[in-house]
C-alpha cells in the first residue's frame, strides 16, 4: 500500500502544472451558463485541446494522451488548483466518450472524439422527460424506423448546457417491450437538425443552463444509433459503474475549494467563531476524504474489481460536500454572501456565488441522493428492496 | 501509487478478525468492567501470538519495527470486536520507548535501560502499558489499575507512575479511569516531548482505527437486525427512512477508512506535521459514533438496553471520539497554519 508518485508520474504533473501556469486566463471568464460566458469557454476548449489537455485520459489517436486514472486525479488537481474555467465540453468528454469507448465502433470514435478534444463540437444531455425523471425508464421520447435511420418524437427536458450545444445524446424509446428498460435505443443527435426545437430554461439564478427539446420526425441515420438498437439501456448504465462512475466531479475540484476555503477563513473568520472553524475543518478533511477514496477505487479498478454501486457513495458524498463547502463560505462573507455572481462588488468576482447555485443541484442530478441512498442501501448493504 | 492493502496485510486482518471472533470478547470485556482483567490478558496473549503487539515494537527489542499500516489494520479487527484493556496506550508507549530520537537510556532508569526493561513484555503481550500525557487534555490514565506499568509524560518529563487514583467509570464500562500519581523521573528534556508527540500522533491513528472497526461491526449488527425484525408485516430494513439512514452510516464509515491508511501511510513516512492524522481522528471517530446512534435508534428499545452485547460497542463509540483528542481539537490541527 502506497500514495507515492512515480518519476513518469511527476514529470506528467509538472508538465500540467507549467502549462496551466502558461494559459489559464487571468481573470476569470463570464458564467458558461451564458451566450457570451459559453463562447469564452468553448474558445478554452479549443486551446486545452491543441495541446491535447483536454482530456488526458483518452487514447492519443483521439486527442488524449493515453494515461491512467492516477494521471487524471494529477491533472484534475493541477487544473482545479490553477483556478482554470470550468469545463463546458464535460458532458461530451466525461459522459459520453466512455460511451462510446466501451460501446461505438471504430468509426463512431474516429468521427466524433476528435472534434470533441478539440472543442469543436459541445454536446448536451437528453435523458429526462417531463414524466421521467428519477424514474428514468418511464421515458416516451420515440425512435422510429424509417430508410437509414431514425425519425425521433417527443419532449426531453432539463437538458444540461443544451441552450447553447452543438449536439445531444439521449435514450429514446424503439420498441414497446414487456419491461419499461427494453427497447430503449442510445442516439446521438444535432440541436439545430430539422425538427428540433430548443427552449432554454432558467436556473434557479435565471441563467439558461439548460433547456427543453421539443422533437418532431427528427431524422437520425444509423451511424448515430450507439451500441445494438433497443439496448440502449444497458449501453447507457454500464459505464456508469467503472471510470465514469469515478470520475464524473474530480477531487481536485473540491480539493482546491477546499484550500481556496482555508484562505478565505484566515482572512474572514472570527477566532473565537469555533463552529465556523469546525466547519471549514470539515470540508477540508472532506474533500481530503474524497481524493483518497478516489485513489483507492482506481486501486480497486486497477486491480480488475469492479465498482458498481460503490459509486453511489462517491455521488452522494461530493454532492454534499460540494454544498457544505460554499455554504461555509458565504457565511464566511457575512452580508456580502447574499451578493450574486454577476454583482459588481460580488467577492472573489463572483466565484462563491456562481459555486453554490452549481452546488444546490449536486444533489438532485445525475441520480438524485435519494435514489443513490436507496442503491447503497439496497446493493451495497443487502437491505430489502421496498416502495420508493 | 496503489493505495489498497496488499493480500498478506487482508490475509492478516482475516486472521485477526477470525482469532477474535472466537474469542467471546463481550465476556471479557464484561470481566475486565467488574475488575478482573484475567480473560482480557489471556485475549491480549492470543493477539502476541500472532503478532500484534511486534509492530509497534524494535527488532532488537524482540519486535517486527514500528509498522503503522499493519498496526491501523490491527486496531480495525480490535474495534470490530471490542477488545478491552489499554491497546493504544501500550502500542504509543512502545513507539515512545523504541523511539529512535526518544528519551534514550537515563541515568533513573534500569539497568540496560527502561526499553529493553518494558518493550520485549509489550511484544509478547505479557506487559500491558498505560500511557498518559498528563495535561488539562487528558487527566486520566486508562486502565491504570490493570496495567503493569502506568509512564505519564508531563511537560518535556517521562516518570513512572507510582500509584493510581480511585478508578472513576467511563460511559464505556471497558474502559477504567484513574488519575496517575507521582513516581521517578526517567527522562527529561525536548527529545522526551517530540517522542511524545509522534505517540500521540500513533495514538490518535490507533484510536481512530479503532472507531472504524467499531463502527463497521455497528453497521453490520444493525443491519442484520433491521432485515430480520418485521413490523407492519414487512422487514423494517425495507422503509426508506431506514436505509437512507444505515447509508449515511455506510458513507461515514467509508470515507473516513481511507484517511486511516493514509494516516497511517505518513506516520510510517514519518511525515512530522501531516494533517492526515487529525482529519482521520475526526472521521473516523465521528463515522463511529454516528453509526453508534444508527445502532441504538435502529435497534429501538433493544438498543438501549444494557444486557445485550451490543451496548458494549454502544458506549464505546463516544469515548473513542473523544480519546487521545477530541474532534474540536483535530479540527484545531487540520486547520493549522
Amino acid at each position: 500500500m502506497d500514495l507515492d508518485l512515480t518519476a513518469a508520474q511527476r514529470a506528467f504533473r509538472d508538465e500540467a502544472r507549467a502549462w496551466l501556469a502558461d494559459h489559464v486566463p487571468t481573470a476569470p471568464l463570464p458564467s458558461l451558463e451564458t451566450a457570451e460566458g459559453f463562447a469564452a469557454h468553448r474558445a478554452w476548449e479549443r486551446t486545452l485541446g491543441a495541446d491535447r489537455w483536454s482530456a488526458v485520459s483518452w487514447p492519443e489517436e483521439y486527442g488524449g494522451r493515453g494515461v491512467g486514472v492516477v494521471e487524471w486525479l494529477l491533472f484534475e488537481e493541477e487544473y482545479h488548483a490553477a483556478g482554470a474555467p470550468g469545463r463546458v465540453a464535460q458532458n461530451g468528454v466525461n459522459l459520453l466518450a466512455p460511451t462510446l469507448l466501451e460501446h461505438g465502433t471504430d468509426a463512431q470514435r474516429a468521427r466524433i472524439l476528435p472534434p470533441m478534444a478539440r472543442g469543436g463540437t459541445i454536446w448536451a444531455q437528453a435523458w429526462s422527460e417531463p414524466e421521467a425523471g428519477s424514474d428514468l425508464a418511464a421515458l416516451r421520447s420515440t425512435a422510429t424506423r424509417t430508410d437509414g435511420g431514425w425519425l425521433l418524437d417527443g419532449q426531453k427536458t432539463w437538458s444540461s448546457r443544451a441552450a447553447f450545444a452543438d449536439r445531444a445524446f439521449g435514450l429514446f424509446r424503439s420498441a414497446r417491450g414487456a419491461r419499461p428498460h427494453h427497447g430503449l435505443t442510445y442516439l446521438m443527435f444535432p440541436l439545430d437538425a430539422p425538427g428540433v426545437t430548443v427552449r432554454p430554461i432558467g436556473r434557479l439564478d435565471g441563467k439558461p443552463a439548460f433547456a427543453e427539446l421539443f422533437l418532431d420526425g427528427v431524422f437520425v441515420p444509423d451511424e448515430d444509433v450507439i451500441g445494438a438498437p433497443g439496448d440502449g439501456w444497458r449501453v447507457a448504465m454500464s459505464t456508469a459503474g467503472n471510470e465514469r462512475g469515478l470520475t464524473l466531479r474530480s477531487p481536485g475540484r473540491f480539493t482546491a475549494a477546499a484550500a481556496r476555503l482555508t484562505a478565505l477563513w484566515r482572512e474572514r473568520g472570527a477566532p473565537e467563531d469555533t463552529a465556523l472553524r469546525d466547519r471549514v475543518a470539515d470540508a477540508v478533511i472532506g474533500a481530503e476524504a474524497y481524493r483518497l477514496f478516489t485513489h483507492a477505487a482506481a486501486a480497486r479498478l486497477a486491480a480488475g474489481e469492479p465498482i458498481g454501486a460503490e459509486s453511489s457513495l462517491n455521488k452522494v458524498f461530493w454532492s454534499e460536500l460540494d454544498l457544505a463547502l460554499h455554504e461555509t463560505a458565504l457565511d464566511l462573507l457575512g452580508p456580502y454572501g447574499e451578493l450574486a455572481d454577476d454583482a459588481a462588488e460580488a467577492p472573489a468576482q463572483g466565484r462563491w456565488a456562481e459555486g453554490h447555485v452549481f452546488a444546490l443541484a449536486g444533489p438532485l442530478y445525475a441520480g438524485t441522493n435519494e435514489i443513490q441512498r436507496d442503491i447503497i442501501a439496497e446493493r451495497l448493504l443487502g437491505l430489502p428492496k421496498g416502495r420508493r | 501509487m496503489r493505495f489498497l492493502l496488499d493480500r498478506e496485510q487482508r490475509e492478516f486482518a482475516r486472521t485477526l478478525n477470525t482469532l477474535l471472533g472466537a474469542a467471546d470478547t463481550p465476556a471479557a470485556v464484561r470481566s475486565w468492567a467488574a475488575g478482573d482483567p484475567g480473560p482480557g490478558r489471556a485475549l491480549w496473549g492470543k493477539l502476541a501470538d500472532v503478532g500484534v503487539f511486534a509492530l509497534a515494537v524494535p527488532e532488537r527489542h524482540g519486535g517486527a519495527g514500528l509498522h503503522p499500516v499493519e498496526l491501523a489494520l490491527s486496531f480495525v479487527e480490535l474495534g470490530r470486536h471490542a477488545v478491552p484493556g489499554p491497546l493504544v496506550e501500550t502500542v504509543a508507549a512502545a513507539a515512545l520507548l523504541g523511539d529512535p530520537d526518544g528519551p534514550g537510556p537515563t541515568a533513573a532508569a534500569p539497568p540496560g535501560g527502561l526499553a529493553a526493561d518494558l518493550l520485549p513484555g509489550i511484544a509478547a503481550g505479557r506487559s500491558l502499558v498505560s500511557l498518559c500525557l498528563l495535561s488539562a487534555e487528558q487527566p486520566y490514565a486508562l486502565d491504570a489499575d490493570a496495567a503493569d506499568t502506568v509512564l505519564v509524560v508531563e511537560g518535556d518529563a517521562l516518570r513512572r507512575a507510582g500509584s493510581v487514583g480511585p478508578v472513576q467509570r467511563s460511559a464505556d464500562p471497558a474502559r477504567r479511569l484513574a488519575r496517575p500519581g507521582p513516581g521517578p523521573v526517567l527522562a527529561r528534556g525536548p527529545r522526551v516531548r517530540a517522542a511524545a508527540e509522534r505517540a500521540a500522533a500513533l495514538a490518535a491513528l490507533a484510536t481512530a482505527a479503532q472507531s472504524l472497526g467499531l463502527g463497521r461491526a455497528l453497521l453490520d449488527a444493525t443491519v442484520g437486525h433491521v432485515r430480520d425484525r418485521t413490523q407492519f408485516g414487512v422487514p423494517v430494513g425495507s422503509f426508506q427512512a431506514v436505509k437512507h439512514r444505515l447509508a449515511d452510516t455506510l458513507l461515514g464509515l467509508e470515507f473516513a477508512e481511507p484517511l486511516v491508511y493514509a494516516a497511517a501511510l505518513a506516520l510510517a513516512r514519518g511525515a512530522a506535521d501531516d494533517r492526515t492524522v487529525p482529519a482521520a481522528k475526526v472521521a473516523a471517530g465521528e463515522a463511529a459514533y454516528a453509526a453508534a446512534r444508527t445502532a441504538l435508534q435502529l435497534h429501538g428499545a433493544l438498543g438501549y438496553t444494557e444486557e445485550p452485547a451490543l451496548s458494549l460497542w454502544i458506549r464505546k463509540a463516544r469515548a473513542l471520539r473523544d480519546a487521545w483528542g477530541t474532534p474540536a481539537a483535530h479540527r484545531a490541527r487540520v486547520l493549522a497554519p
